[in-house]
């Protein structure tokens, strides 16, 4: 019997439960688990529709926070406890942790924040601190708080009008937990400007960082070069990337790419 | 150390590693990346006159021997990727893909491409198996249609030309040498092969949004390198064998049935991007081990006559 390599096989699980998170989130948790790592992602595909790339937000029972903001999305939140979802994976390297740190600042905008849930509970389970800023526009964009609080992770939250928490951008709570002291290491995941942001800031304090790139993905299996951030292909050379090599790609925080792999402004 | 120079027509290549045509080749900095990591030479994806989006996902799909795929060309147009290819400044010669719809279309574009100083060679495609209008979806994979097309883009450029053809179609020796009459001064051999399906049973559906799709890795050798000993028969000019390689066994098997270089795809998802410069090592490793100095004591050896030279 000749085997594939089992990430790019179809798995079909059920949804067990849904829980709407805000006006437009929603979180979605199957019947089964995968083997993952946080900060990969699934290929998940509605026959007859479309594949897209949704970050884990839970291995076991397998779990996953989607936004409705375009076709798909918005089909799969037409879907009820007991449909199927079909889906390819796990793609991607995930957040790497030396052994050393002793607390990490994870830093997430909107879905951002749900690969950095799972990352948090690893956290947790080898003894180390993670303290987590969540950036939203306003009070309803906050996602996941209470989750986090309920592991006993601190949340800083901020907001762009500041209906809640600090008023203003996420980088700005960073930058306050960083001088703080004490950080030994920055995992984000969100809007990229703010991660090229992030990264600058880390890169001159001297604190390892990792982003997680988001790009147009095609195969998801480092082949169609869809996703190609600058030399890298965020599928499968990401989507995390330490922050200095982010850096040194002329397209991160700068450019990104459509299906048809022209180049726009991010 | 063998000497691994490889020459196609004007093109001189430091080993016989291609990058096959819509493999990463999107963005300049993913096929300078290529070079890099020790590729002979890179092919862009295949670019098309106007911009186009391609095929819903999915666009790809594993099974046991390979891939299926249906990208269905999505590209952002020659005027974008001019733009984007100008930069090129990688050690590995730079190939530029282009497809179009009949030889009229062929021969502009081509003019374009011709115009961007990277641009070492053009490659025109008639064998893609899986969008409508182009390759074998739009009769181009004929005798006839490949002497139109080739002659069209003969007259826009001097460069190196290799024209890719199908290993699905029977008639290959006639439709080599009609490339090769009109001007061609290689051929790439070749394409996916199909196109076929895969059908995910837990939901009944064929996978891919286009439904079938061209097949390529390792299911695709053998079919390939009887394909490249077909075509080393017909025709004189070089022959770039492409399909199912994944190291430098592959590579060999594929030179001596007549191949002068050989075209990876498919390995780089197995290997990465440096997998041209290993594959590179691979043959070197072995020519050495086997006491040839060059790629071109065993280049067409599985034929019954003399090699030629
Ligand atoms: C590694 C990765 C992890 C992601 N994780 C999550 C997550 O946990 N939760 C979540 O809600 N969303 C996530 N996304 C984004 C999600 O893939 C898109 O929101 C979704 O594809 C939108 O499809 P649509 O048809 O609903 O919207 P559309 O109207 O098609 O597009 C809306 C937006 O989604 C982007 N998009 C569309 N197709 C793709 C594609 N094939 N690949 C990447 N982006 C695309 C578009 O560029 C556009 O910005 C992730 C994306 C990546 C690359
Ligand atoms: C995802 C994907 C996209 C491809 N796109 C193109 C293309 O745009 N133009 C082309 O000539 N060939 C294209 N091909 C075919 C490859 O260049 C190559 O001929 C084929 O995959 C066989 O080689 P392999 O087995 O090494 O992959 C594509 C193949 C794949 C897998």
């Amino acid at each position: 019997m000749i085997n594939m390599d089992e990430k790019n096989a179809y798995k079909t699980f059920r949804i067990a439960s849904i829980r709407p998170d805000n006006y437009r989130v929603k979180t979605f948790t199957l019947d089964g688990a995968l083997e993952a790592k946080p900060g990969q992602f699934c290929m998940v595909w509605i026959p007859r529709l479309n594949e897209k790339p949704f970050s884990i937000m839970n291995a076991d029972p397998l779990t996953f926070n989607i936004a409705a903001v375009g076709e798909f999305s918005n089909k799969l939140h037409e879907l009820a406890v007991g449909d199927k979802i079909t889906l390819r994976g796990p793609y991607g390297n995930g957040f790497a942790l030396t052994g050393k740190e002793k607390k990490v600042l994870l830093v997430g905008g909107g879905y951002g924040v749900a690969p950095l849930y799972f990352f948090a509970k690893k956290c947790l389970a080898q003894k180390i601190e993670p303290v987590m800023v969540i950036g939203a526009r306003n009070e309803q964009d906050v996602l996941l708080e209470k989750d986090f609080t309920e592991e006993g992770v601190r949340v800083v939250v901020t907001t762009d009008d500041g209906s809640k928490g600090i008023k203003g951008f996420a980088t700005v709570a960073a930058q306050a937990e960083l001088d703080a002291g004490g950080v030994d290491a920055v995992f984000a995941c969100g809007p990229e400007k703010m991660m090229a942001a992030l990264a600058r800031l880390c890169k001159d304090k001297n604190i390892p960082c990792q982003v997680s790139l988001e790009r147009y993905m095609g195969c998801g299996m480092g082949i169609c070069g869809k996703c190609v951030c600058g030399g890298q292909r965020v599928c499968a050379d990401g989507p995390i990337f330490p922050g200095e090599e982010a850096l040194k790609e002329n397209d991160f925080g700068q450019k990104s790419r459509d299906a048809s792999g022209a180049t726009k402004t991010l | 150390m063998a000497d691994l120079t490889t020459k196609i027509a004007s093109l001189t290549l430091r080993n016989p590693t291609i990058l096959a045509s819509g493999i990463t080749g999107v963005s300049c900095d993913s096929l300078k990346r290529t070079s890099e990591g020790g590729a002979g030479a890179v092919t862009s994806k295949s670019v098309t006159m106007e911009a186009r989006k391609g095929h819903n996902n999915p666009i790809m799909v594993a099974f046991e021997g390979g891939f299926l795929n249906a990208v269905g060309y999505s590209n952002p147009g020659i005027d974008h990727a001019l733009q984007e290819f100008s930069a090129y400044d990688g050690e590995a010669p730079f190939i530029f893909s282009i497809v179009a719809k009949d030889a009229e279309e062929f021969g502009e574009i081509a003019r374009k491409a011709d115009s961007l100083q990277a641009c070492a060679a053009i490659e025109i495609v008639l064998s893609c198996p899986h969008t409508p209008g182009y390759g074998t979806m739009a009769g181009q994979g004929t005798p006839q249609a490949t002497q139109d097309i080739t002659r069209a883009v003969r007259q826009q450029t001097k460069k190196p030309l290799s024209v890719k053809l199908s290993p699905s179609i029977q008639a290959l020796g006639d439709i080599a040498k009609a490339a090769e009459s009109a001007g061609a001064n290689a051929i790439n051999m070749g394409n996916t092969a199909g196109p076929g399906m895969v059908i995910d049973i837990e939901r009944g559906q064929p996978v891919l949004a286009f439904k079938v799709g061209g097949i390529s890795g390792p299911a695709l050798k053998p079919l390939a390198v009887r394909c490249v000993y077909d075509v080393f028969e017909s025709v004189k000019i070089p022959v770039i064998g492409t399909g199912g390689i994944s190291n430098g066994k592959d590579a060999l098997e594929m030179m001596m049935a007549g191949a002068t270089a050989v075209g990876v795809g498919t390995a780089v998802h197995y290997r990465g991007p440096q997998a041209l410069g290993e594959i590179a090592r691979e043959i070197d490793a072995w020519l050495d081990a086997h006491g040839h100095a060059s790629p071109g004591e065993i280049i067409g050896i599985a034929h019954e006559n003399e090699p030629r030279k």
